[in-house]
Parts: C-alpha cells; structure tokens; sequence
C-alpha cells in the first residue's frame, strides 16, 4: 500500500509538470499555432519564478511565504508571457515557420535559463548554487486540515503544492471554456480554418496571438513546479526540463487536443515514468527502456486517431500554418 | 494590421506576397538583420557580464579561427552539421516535416558502436563497410517509420518524427548502460582504445579532414540529385502540389518514403562520422543537437547548398566561439545558446521582408 501511494504521489508531481506544460499548449494548437518552444518556455517559466524569489528572499532577513510565491507566480507569467509574444510575433506577424521558430525558442530559452541558473548565484557574488528554501516550502505546503486524514487518503490526495490543484482547475476550466464559450468556439474555428473564421469577423490575429501567449504563460508553470516542487528550489543544468517539455507536447497528442483527458494522461505518464522505480529486479538499461514508454504510448495514440480519422480526435486542421489573408 | 471594426480607416501599412526579389537584395536583408542581432547581442553581453561585446567576438574569432587545430575542429563541427542539413533538405522541399534528424543520427550511431564492438576482429575495410552499411540502415529504419505511417495514413510527420528522436535517446541510454565500460560507470568508455579498429584513419596534421571530404562529397551528389535526377525533380513537383504530383502520375507516396530513407540514411551516416571520426564512444549525446539544429540551417538557407554552409559556419563559430568566452570569462557555455537564440530570431524574422513588401500609405513615401 505504501508503494502505491508513493507511486501515486511520484506520478502526480510529475504529471503536474507536464500537464501545465500540455494545457498550455492545448490553448495555442486550437489557435492553430504550433508551439514547439513548449520546453524553452518551460525553462524560462521556471528560471523566472527562480531568480525573482531568490532575490527577494537575499534581500530580506525573513522572507515572508504569501510574497514568495506571488514573487515566483507573477514572474514567471511575465517571463512565459514574453517566450510566448516572441513566438507569437515571429509566426504571427512576419509569418515565419512555425517549427523553426519554436525550436529556436527552445535553443533560446534553454540557453537563457542554464545561464542564469548556472551562474546566477556567481554574477551577484555569492558561492554554490541558487537555492529558494522559503519559496519552495510554501509552494509545496499540501491542504492544511485534510492532508492529515487517514488510511492512505490525506497522503494520497491532499499532501500536494497548491499547484497540483491549481492545474487540474485550469484543465477543467480550459474544457468548458472551448467547449461552452463563444470566445472558445471562435477560438477553436481559428484553428480549423481562418480563412472561414476571418471572414465569420473573428479577428484572427488577436485570437491567434492572444491564445498562443496566453497558452505560453501556463505551459511556463510546468517551469516553475518543476523548480519549486520537484527538485524542491533549486536548479540543476542536466536538461530535465527540455525532456519533460517534450512530454507535454506528446500529452497534447495523447490526449487528443482534449484538456481532460490531460489530467489522467499526465498521471498515467508519470506511472510510466516511475514504474521501473517499483518494480524490483530490474536491471538499470531495462529502466531506459521503461522511460521510453510514454513516447511509444503517444506515438500508437498518433497513430491510431490517424487510421480510424474520427473527426473530433485530429489535430486542429490549421495547426501550423501561418495564415495571411490575401492568400488564396 | 487593419482592424475590423474601423472599416474606413486606411491601414497604415499594407502587406502584399512578393513574387521574385532579386538576389542581392535578399542577401542584404540577410546581413542586415545578423548585424542587428550582433548589436542586440552585445547590448545582451555587456549587460549581463559587463565586458567589451568588440573584445568578447574578438574571443569567439580566436576560439573558432585561432590555431589550425581549432579551425579543423571547426571544419569538423560544420561539416557534420552541414550533412545532416543536406539529409533534411530534400524532405523539407517535399514538404515533409523531417524532426527526427536526431533520433536517425544516434540510430546510425548505435549502429556503428554495435559493428564496433562486437566485430572488432574483421580485417578493418570489411569492418568499415560493416560500418557505414549497418549506420545507414539504423537510420534509414528510423525516416521510414513515421513515412510509412504519413505516406499510408497521413498521420501527422511534424510530431511522429519528434516522438521517434525521444525513443531514439532511451534507445540509446539502453545500449550505454547495456555495453558500459567499465561496469557501473553508465558511460562506455573508448571503444577499441588499443587496436583502434573501428577508427576513422587520421591524417597528418588534419585529423578530420576525410569527415570533411566525405561531406562534402554527399553534398555535391545530393545537389546534383536534387537539380539533375528524375527523383530529384518528383521531389519538387511533390512538394509544390501533391495534387499536381497524381496528376502528372508521380506515386507521392513513393516519393515521401523513398526520399525518407535517403534523408534517415544520411543521418545514420552522420551518426557513423560522428562515432567513428571524432568521439570514439557512444553516448546520448554525439548528436550534439545537431539533429534540431539542422533542421534551421535546411530552414533558413532555404535548401540552398551554399547557404547552409554559410548558416552552418555560422552556427558552429557562435558555438565554438561562446566556448571559448566561457573559459576566458568563467562563465557557463549556455550563454552560446542565447547568443544563437536571439541571432536566429533576427535571421527568422528577415525572412519576412524578403517575402513581402510593405505598402505604407498616406503621404509617406513608399519603400
């Protein structure tokens, strides 16, 4: 029981990062755009959320918790915010490729981010590397009351940062939002055909750039629980983050353009990821291949929706074009 | 922009496709926006370390260009990139999205570790072949799975090839940790560091210069393939419009699976130089990334052979050259992977001028 309960507290604090990362860039494929900067803006979410909380928390003798993370959350919306805009305008507006581009952002927001977090601490004249205790405490600080519950359940439901919950909310909420708003039924129009939704006067710039920033600035809080939950404030420059970015936009496709299905396609990705961890006698190259399964899970998922061609499974019928109006 | 809901004002600035532009002129873009993005760059530079950005690209020059052993390291460093842009090239003109560059690459490599390790006794030109022949394959494998599946299925290449490079590493992680050298160390050491077999014969002085030749050797062939051959030329027509393509009676899926394999195969290849000429071992990391960074050289130089030489020397002289600040200056060598973010940026958005003219109106003056 306990090995389960861990399993399950293991897949969750992963799957949280990816499913910021997933939900984020749900928002930006309706719109048509796709986002292969996902891990860059992962990276420079949580290098962002990072550097701001450390330099409040070297500032001040006792940190108080609530600033920490409005300090961290505000910082890495604006910086995601900005990853995001970057793509944005280089797609948008001067109608570059879409996968250059992102994978450019991902060279760039990498490079941005092992910079910082490897020599940040060296550049404002301190030794060692960064670390954020105050923060990371409050950002992992479970439910007050009922994570104390017993027989398994406190642990295994309520022992998380706030940030777990906070992105099942916004799934949901991102769900209803496509499905039962006008604004996400324009939304989703833009990325199945702009030329039709531009005509219907659906300004499609603004909803494209809109969604796309938008979308950044939630995928940048993968980046930031990565930072504060997972590895618990501090930071390391082994390209973890750039992994798990690629994660999130399998899970998009895993979990076919749906915001739900991210919530079980996320924890179901971290059982993947950690069950070599549980299942004993295993060899270490066998764990690599263990790690390999959430990709070859998505790629038979991609697979599969391309053989049965049901309609609501395909990816938005834009998704990665640029759209200019006068081309016919 | 202009805006809907101001139906009678005039937009400031009216976009329209260009049809031609003359060469020059897009070169002239070109080297304005790199210029702007040295300048941004260096702004970048001395606000972050506060040192003369002039002093700082003085380093880079000396890093990349320095000494004969350092400019062969990066003749080295341009050709491997070089070849897996031409691998992805004709797949791009195919409008095929091709981001498994780095999957195939460590595929081959794999590859040729395995022929390395486990036929070390064949005399060293069959070994060779066994090399060359067994990279190509792995690589060729990997292109053919994701063209398989588009070409019978249509599914989505851009995300399939993308899926394959992850599989790929953890492939690879396993074939480390399965031939790890010695036990418990995760990584498999030189492989045949006493007999060297298996090992890409160094000339004189010049230790990479067949890697180079080879290079460039593929690179003239994909050339005169792409412009002179009749494949080459069903390449073209397939990525204008498939629908011309049927017309004309060209089998498009033929065209997408064959041309995979040639494309997988050539980075299968790379993986082999990249084993064979200059690491000696196997890791997740031979690719270096070239596989993605590739895929902006084939992008930017718009499958043009010149033009990804010279997007590719350019890559590898921002890289190598930011190594070098980064132990003159005692920094960390990310800082080589900004510099390139925000230069490529610069590059990517340039492009926009050279395929569109922008009307301004009014009583400004046109440009």
């Amino acid at each position: 029981m306990d090995a389960i309960i861990s399993l399950f507290n293991a897949a969750v604090v992963f799957g949280t990062v990816i499913m910021f990362g997933a939900i984020g860039e749900i928002i930006a494929e309706k719109s048509g755009s796709l986002n292969l900067g996902v891990p860059g803006i992962m990276y420079l979410g949580g290098i962002a959320g990072l550097v701001g909380a450390f330099f409040y928390e070297s500032s001040v003798d006792e940190p108080n918790r609530l600033v920490c993370v409005i300090i961290a959350v505000l910082c890495c919306f604006a910086v995601s915010f900005l990853g995001g805009l970057i793509f944005s305008f280089l797609t948008i507006t001067l109608r570059a490729n879409q996968n250059v581009t992102g994978l450019t952002l991902t060279i760039f927001g990498s490079g941005v981010a092992n910079f910082f977090g490897g020599s940040l601490n060296k550049l404002a004249g301190g030794v060692g590397q960064i670390s954020v205790s105050a923060t990371s405490s409050a950002f992992r600080h479970g439910i007050p009351g009922l994570k104390s519950i017993g027989g398994g359940i406190g642990q295994m439901f309520f022992s998380y940062g706030f940030l777990v919950y906070i992105a099942i909310a916004s799934a949901v909420l991102l769900s209803i939002y496509l499905k039962r708003t006008r604004q996400g039924l324009a939304l989703g129009a833009v990325g199945e055909n702009p030329g039709a939704a531009d005509a219907a006067g659906i300004n499609v710039t603004k909803y494209k750039y809109l969604a796309t920033c938008f979308g950044a600035a939630i995928s940048g809080f993968g980046g930031l629980f990565y930072v504060m939950d997972y590895t618990k404030g501090t930071w390391a420059n082994d390209g973890t983050i750039e992994a798990l970015g690629w994660l999130a936009v399998a899970l998009v496709i895993f979990a076919t353009w749906k915001p739900y299905n991210t919530i079980w396609g996320s924890y179901l990705f971290g059982i993947l990821y950690w069950a070599f961890f549980y299942i004993s006698g295993l060899t270490r190259s066998s764990q690599e291949l263990f790690k390999m399964l959430p990709y070859i899970v998505t790629i038979i998922v991609l697979v599969a929706v391309s053989m049965r061609k049901k309609k609501e499974n395909q990816p938005p019928e834009a998704l990665g074009l640029s759209y200019f109006r006068e081309e016919r | 922009m202009d805006e809907k809901k101001h139906v009678q004002k005039v937009p400031l600035v009216r976009l329209s496709k260009r049809t031609s532009i003359e060469r020059w002129k897009a070169w002239t873009i070109r080297g304005v926006a790199l210029l702007a993005a040295l300048i941004v760059c260096g702004f970048v530079i001395t606000a972050i370390v506060h040192l003369n950005p002039i002093q700082v690209y003085k380093a880079m020059w000396n890093g990349t260009f320095g000494s004969s052993r350092r400019l062969w390291i990066t003749m080295r460093d341009m050709s491997l990139l070089l070849l897996v842009g031409v691998a992805l090239a004709p797949v791009f003109k195919m409008k095929f999205w091709n981001l498994g560059g780095e999957g195939q690459l460590l595929m081959g490599g794999c590859a040729t570790a395995a022929v390395m390790l486990y036929l070390t006794d064949l005399p060293a030109p069959v070994l060779f072949i066994c090399m060359i022949a067994a990279s190509m394959v792995a690589g060729a494998v990997w292109g053919l799975i994701p063209a398989f599946f588009k070409a019978k299925f249509n599914t989505n290449e851009v995300l399939f090839t993308l899926m394959m490079n992850y599989v790929a590493i953890q492939l690879t992680a396993f074939c480390v940790s399965k031939w790890e050298n010695p036990y418990g160390s995760n990584t498999v050491g030189i492989i045949n560091a006493q007999g060297r077999q298996g090992w890409m014969p160094e000339i004189q002085g010049a230790a990479p210069l067949i890697t180079v030749v080879i290079v460039l050797l593929i690179a003239v062939a994909m050339f005169v393939y792409m412009k002179r051959s009749k494949q080459g030329y069903e390449i073209a027509v397939v990525g204008d419009s498939e629908n011309t393509a049927r017309y004309a009676g060209i089998s498009v899926s033929k065209v997408i699976i064959r041309t995979m394999i040639i494309s997988g195969a050539i980075c299968g290849l790379t993986g082999f130089l990249c084993v064979s000429a200059s690491s000696h071992t196997i890791s997740t990391a031979i690719g270096d990334g070239r596989g993605f960074t590739a895929i902006i050289v084939a992008w930017l130089a718009k499958f043009n052979t010149i033009g990804m030489v010279a997007i590719s020397l350019l890559l590898v002289f921002l890289n190598n050259g930011a190594v070098e600040i980064a132990s003159q200056f005692n920094l960390n060598d990310y800082a080589s992977q900004m510099i390139t973010g925000i230069i490529l940026f610069f590059i990517i958005g340039c492009e926009f001028f050279i395929n569109y003219k922008l009307t301004f109106s009014g009583k400004q003056k046109e440009e």
